[in-house]
């Protein structure tokens, strides 16, 4: 319970990566259906999930982001046939090797959504920030000075 | 420096209702760069794009930031929009502050700072924006649709009607498709093979049209208007161009155990066969799995018979090489294997059957010549009992969650045939709903029930079982709540239909998205209902959705038109959002070929510096018209070389710095 | 007859047919211990040198002088061997111009262990196979080869010649056991997530973004590297906090994925000593046990874990903290 207490205050700053083709407009959809999440998902829109460079995730959470997930299509269903599966092993191995230096595994996350899950949109976010608020503020990975300057 | 315009919406009340619209002018407008900011109820509206086209004029704009609904809704009408005004429409940027924001937050502070930041965002992205200008490339006037059903036909028809070659694609040995299995046609009754033969006829008659009949696509490269297929015509081991499609072959093969696919397998075929009559190409085929010669070198006996020396052994499969603007998708559909409903006893009793298998019971051209007989004794069944929604919404596993459309329309005409031309015979159809939209379809329906007297019972089967020969199906009846059990002579399931197992292989080849239960996935379920998300690519027929003859037909029609669309131009502009690599910082390294999906990098040996100091490197070169966008080739590239127009690393990471300030 | 003579031999051999016009191979320092690489001609033999302070990996090297004019040879030991096939691979040296020599390893040597032995003055290090010879402070003391092996030989990956026109063994190599490369890894990744924090915390609080790692090491061949390019986002600087040298190493890292032959050069030429070779080793040791058994640089080949995949492969969930 104190726990709880302690962050009922803290609000993490999520930034989500969504592919144009199926997961922004899975983000869509779920905004078209009125599927509420936390205000304090972000969402940057990137043509295809193989687009994300282990830099942008690094970046962000060097600038102070407490969550980064990254949303694509079903693997399978990439609208360039097979960006995804590329997604898969570059954030497998990234996230691994995050987590082997010490960051907790919770703080990075690969969903698929598709366009026609506004609904599946809308639980991840909900998951992800309940996850992240839970974890506390990312300490171990952010850049202090960029803190400070804004 | 930039001059950035940013233009607020209020999608009415959408998005004003919970984002203060005001104050997130306000806020923007104090932003670097920012000459001009305003907001207005419809900015998509007439007068709200001529309020950015004023105001790009007036303040001389570089760039202009519209905080509204999705990209995906109109990005490209504001890219219009700047475009009108003199601007490049590469320096528009959207902020999602509709469905991002104000339709799924209700605290307005909390939805106003979000707006406030996705703004910022998406200016401070604007200021890294460059124009960008689409490349142009020409046009192979010419179509490939790949499946020659009634979709693949009527659709080719349509293009080459407008002057365009078009090629048909066939995988079996004939055009014609499942229609030309039906015996007649709903809500009109007419025979199918008198409509459908006419056009089948006028493919092969046209100049325009080229079969390739008993053929697949195997491979397919470039993209729209510049489409390079391969095509593998399988080996016939008969000489089209020889064979007359006279039958003496099909008289004389000694082989004749073949299971007669045409006729749903329910009588045999030479080894050696035409598929039915009226097959186009009207030649011959051998099955290699089945002909004597084929298999153990002995025989040969068509070939001695054959008049005008067709049949060749020795014949392989063959390889064509294709240039196409535009493909048609239209692959077609099949019954779904009832081995998960033992319920129905399909596998068990040979008197349970499918509807496709009882139209050709009662084709003239069928297995009984016409005369409905049933499979286990070939005697009259007196009593009939249609079950409708077999595998169709069905949302437990065993069947498809979809409503197959056709079999309510199907199921009405058989029972109406059957009633009408052996009114002694009892017909009783089980059913969930009965569902009749179309232009006299209703009617038709009443005709069966009112004026032919079949016994609709609106329920479901439990179980078919054979009971001293009778086949009892059990079911209940809704209506009156009871439970009934008719024995039956004759059971028929209208089975549910889906796409045809290849689609699978040409979505891949073609890179088109399948939705969860094969179905080809249109652009747009309501406003692009026959594009692809790949350019150059259309659909038609039960590929992409469950339909009947005259929504197959009404589609293919609109596929030709689009695909006539796109032919009639001489040049297409393409996607300026590429990959492009530097190649001062470029290494040569390979890696970024090797991850590109379109071949669209190559590598090039260039000199760099003069005379003593020159020096030869290896470089990436993007083709632009190839290329996609997709980025992956951005990521993979170490140094960095490879960037993306319109998603560029320092614009993302731009992003990332102004999202991410608290 | 010595290794150090026959390589001389080879080399003057070579120079002297006309078969090639260069020789990179090692230059005898001004201490014991520091062999450099260094380019030798017909003309110019001095200070030729092969023995257990020879650790610099040569492949690197021929990026540069595979683009001059004539043939050039290299001598390189059997994990080096591995870096020549991976930027044949890359297109990074040309093969043609090149003639390979593999030279018999025993496992180099780390001067820093034998400083740590304690002598005040050294006078000479021998090499005696199992046991290293070394006379120091007037006396004679036998030390066993294992004890004093560089950082990037303890774990030797393998003593088999990818690449060699011809080779030079006298000495029996002895091939080393497979399973203990990763056994590092395997602990840290027994920690829990905390402790592994502070193990990487400590390390790399250490970097002084000196860039010897990625100078050194024979993946990182960039003609401009990310970190001097200002439009990356993550152009080089001095570390100006504690997030900085872990982006800087995960980043390098990342990049090399798939395409380092775990040569350990890295390591070895930390000033700090940071074991950076384990985080590179991470990432082989998930290549191997998530996608199959990959050793970059075993053949020329364009494949690499990184940028194949298979419809099959795991989530990223299944593979993280596993």
């Amino acid at each position: 319970m104190q726990e709880i207490t302690e962050n009922k205050e803290f609000k993490p700053l999520i930034v989500a990566f969504c592919c144009n083709w199926c997961s922004y407009a899975g983000a869509d959809l779920a905004g078209s259906s009125r599927l509420s999440y936390p205000a304090n998902v972000k969402i940057i829109r990137v043509p295809c999930s193989c687009r994300v460079n282990p830099i942008f995730i690094l970046k962000a959470f060097q600038r102070g982001a407490d969550g980064v997930i990254l949303c694509g299509c079903h693997p399978g269903d990439c609208h360039y046939s097979e960006g995804n599966y590329r997604t898969r092993r570059r954030m497998s191995l990234l996230f691994s090797m995050l987590n082997y230096l010490g960051i907790e595994k919770e703080r990075t996350r690969v969903e698929w959504v598709s366009a026609a899950e506004g609904a599946k949109f809308s639980a991840v976010m909900n998951d992800f920030v309940k996850t992240i608020t839970a974890l506390g503020e990312n300490k171990k990975l952010e850049d202090l000075r960029c803190k400070s300057k804004n | 420096m930039q001059r950035i315009g940013v233009f607020i919406c209020h999608c009415g009340t959408n998005i004003a209702a919970t984002v203060n619209v005001e104050k997130v002018t306000e806020a923007l407008r104090k932003e670097p760069c920012v000459v001009f900011a305003d907001n207005y109820q419809y900015m998509c509206s007439e007068n709200g794009q001529q309020l950015i086209k004023n105001k790009i004029k007036e303040y001389n704009l570089t760039g202009i930031v519209v905080c509204a609904c999705s990209p995906r809704m109109h990005e490209g009408t504001f890219r219009k929009t700047a475009e009108a005004a003199g601007l490049n429409p590469y320096m528009v940027e959207i902020a999602n502050i509709r469905e991002q924001c104000s339709w799924i937050h209700k605290d307005i502070d909390e939805a106003t700072e979000k707006a406030v930041i996705l703004g910022r965002t998406a200016i401070a992205k604007l200021t890294l924006n460059t124009p960008l200008t689409a490349g142009e490339t020409g046009v192979t006037k010419r179509a490939l649709v790949i499946g020659g059903g009634i979709a693949g036909i009527q659709c080719a028809l349509d293009i080459a009607d407008a002057g365009y070659e078009v090629d048909i694609v066939e995988k079996r040995p004939t055009i014609g498709g499942r229609m030309s299995q039906l015996d007649k046609t709903f809500p009109t009754l007419d025979c199918s093979a008198c409509i459908l033969t006419p056009k089948m006829v006028d493919c092969a008659q046209s100049e325009k049209i080229k079969l390739f009949t008993y053929s697949e696509v195997e491979e397919v490269k470039g993209f729209v208007g510049n489409f390079k297929v391969k095509i593998k015509k399988k080996a016939r081991y008969v000489d089209e161009t020889k064979c007359t499609g006279c039958g003496v072959c099909m008289a004389n093969c000694p082989s004749k155990k073949g299971l007669n696919a045409f006729n749903m397998n329910l009588n045999t075929r030479p080894a050696i066969y035409i598929p039915f009559a009226q097959a186009i190409p009207n030649v011959a085929v051998i099955d290699p799995e089945q002909c004597i010669k084929l298999k153990t070198g002995k025989c040969g006996l068509c070939q001695m018979k054959c008049g005008v020396g067709a049949i060749d052994y020795t014949q392989k499969d063959e390889y064509v090489d294709r240039e196409y603007g535009a493909i048609v998708v239209a692959t077609g559909f099949k019954p779904i294997d009832l081995t998960n409903f033992n319920e129905y006893g399909y596998a068990d009793n040979k008197d349970v059957i499918t509807s496709l298998e009882l139209e050709r019971l009662m084709n003239a051209a069928g297995p009984t010549k016409g005369v409905l007989l049933r499979p286990s004794d070939n005697e009259h069944p007196k009593v009939i009992t249609f079950i409708q929604c077999v595998g169709s919404r069905d949302v437990s596993g065993c069947g498809k969650p979809y409503c197959s459309k056709i079999c309510c329309m199907y199921t009405a005409k058989h029972a109406m045939l059957i009633r009408e031309k052996y009114p002694d015979t009892e017909v009783h159809v089980f059913y969930i709903d009965v569902r009749t939209p179309g232009k006299n379809y209703d009617e038709f329906y009443r005709r069966a029930v009112e004026q032919y007297g079949v016994d609709y019972i609106k329920g479901m089967v439990g179980k078919v079982y054979n009971e001293n020969g009778k086949l009892m199906v059990q079911g209940s009846n809704l209506l009156d709540n009871t439970q009934v059990v008719i024995p039956s002579d004759l059971v028929v399931l209208a089975t549910a239909i889906e796409p045809d197992p290849s689609v699978r292989d040409i979505a891949s080849k073609l890179t088109i998205s399948i939705d969860t239960n094969n179905f080809l996935t249109e652009a747009h379920a309501k406003l692009k209902p026959v594009e692809c998300a790949t350019a150059g690519v259309f659909l038609a027929g039960v590929c992409q959705g469950p339909k009947d003859v005259p929504e197959t037909v009404s589609q293919a029609s609109a596929a030709a038109s689009k695909v006539i669309g796109l032919l009639a131009k001489d040049k297409l502009k393409g996607n300026p959002c590429v990959a492009h690599s530097d190649e001062m910082m470029c290494t040569g390294c390979s890696q970024c070929a090797r991850v590109c999906p379109y071949g669209a990098i190559t590598y090039e040996d260039k000199t760099f510096g003069r005379g003593a100091n020159a020096t030869v490197r290896r470089v990436a070169v993007v083709n632009p018209a190839v290329c996609q966008g997709c980025g992956a080739c951005t990521v993979t590239c170490p140094s960095g070389a490879m960037d993306l127009h319109g998603f560029s690393s320092s614009q993302i990471l731009k992003e990332i710095d102004f999202i991410c300030k608290k | 007859m010595q290794i150090q003579e026959l390589v001389l031999h080879k080399a003057e051999e070579y120079l002297a047919s006309g078969k090639v016009d260069r020789v990179l191979a090692w230059k005898k320092g001004e201490t014991f211990y520091d062999n450099s690489p260094a380019i030798f001609t017909k003309d110019n033999l001095n200070g030729f040198v092969y023995n257990e302070f020879c650790a610099p990996n040569l492949s690197k090297y021929l990026v540069n002088e595979s683009k001059k004019e004539g043939k050039i040879l290299v001598f390189l030991k059997p994990c080096d061997t591995y870096s020549f096939n991976q930027l044949v691979s890359e297109h990074r040296i040309d093969r043609e111009k090149i003639v390979v020599i593999g030279l018999e390893c025993q496992g180099m040597l780390d001067e820093k262990k034998i400083y740590n032995l304690g002598f005040k003055r050294i006078e000479k290090v021998e090499d005696g196979l199992d046991n290293i010879i070394i006379t120091a402070d007037g006396q004679q003391v036998q030390i066993k080869r294992e004890e004093l092996l560089s950082v990037k030989c303890v774990d030797c990956k393998s003593k088999e010649f990818a690449v060699a026109d011809e080779t030079i063994v006298v000495n029996e190599m002895k091939q080393p056991d497979k399973n203990s490369r990763f056994s590092v890894v395997s602990e840290l990744e027994k920690m829990t997530e905390e402790e592994r924090f502070k193990f990487w915390q400590n390390e790399l609080s250490k970097c002084i973004r000196c860039n010897a790692c990625r100078n050194v090491c024979p993946a990182c061949t960039c003609t401009h590297c990310v970190f001097d390019n200002n439009k990356s986002g993550i152009a080089g600087k001095a570390n100006s906090d504690s997030f900085e040298e872990k982006l800087y190493h995960i980043i390098r890292a990342y990049h090399v994925a798939g395409r380092c032959t775990d040569c350990g050069e890295c390591s070895r030429v930390c000033p700090e000593s940071i074991p950076l070779h384990l985080i590179n080793r991470k990432f082989i040791k998930d290549i191997n046990d998530n996608y199959g058994e990959f050793q970059a640089g075993k053949t020329v080949s364009e494949h690499n874990p990184l940028v194949d995949y298979t419809k099959g492969d795991c989530e990223p969930k299944e593979m993280v903290g596993k």
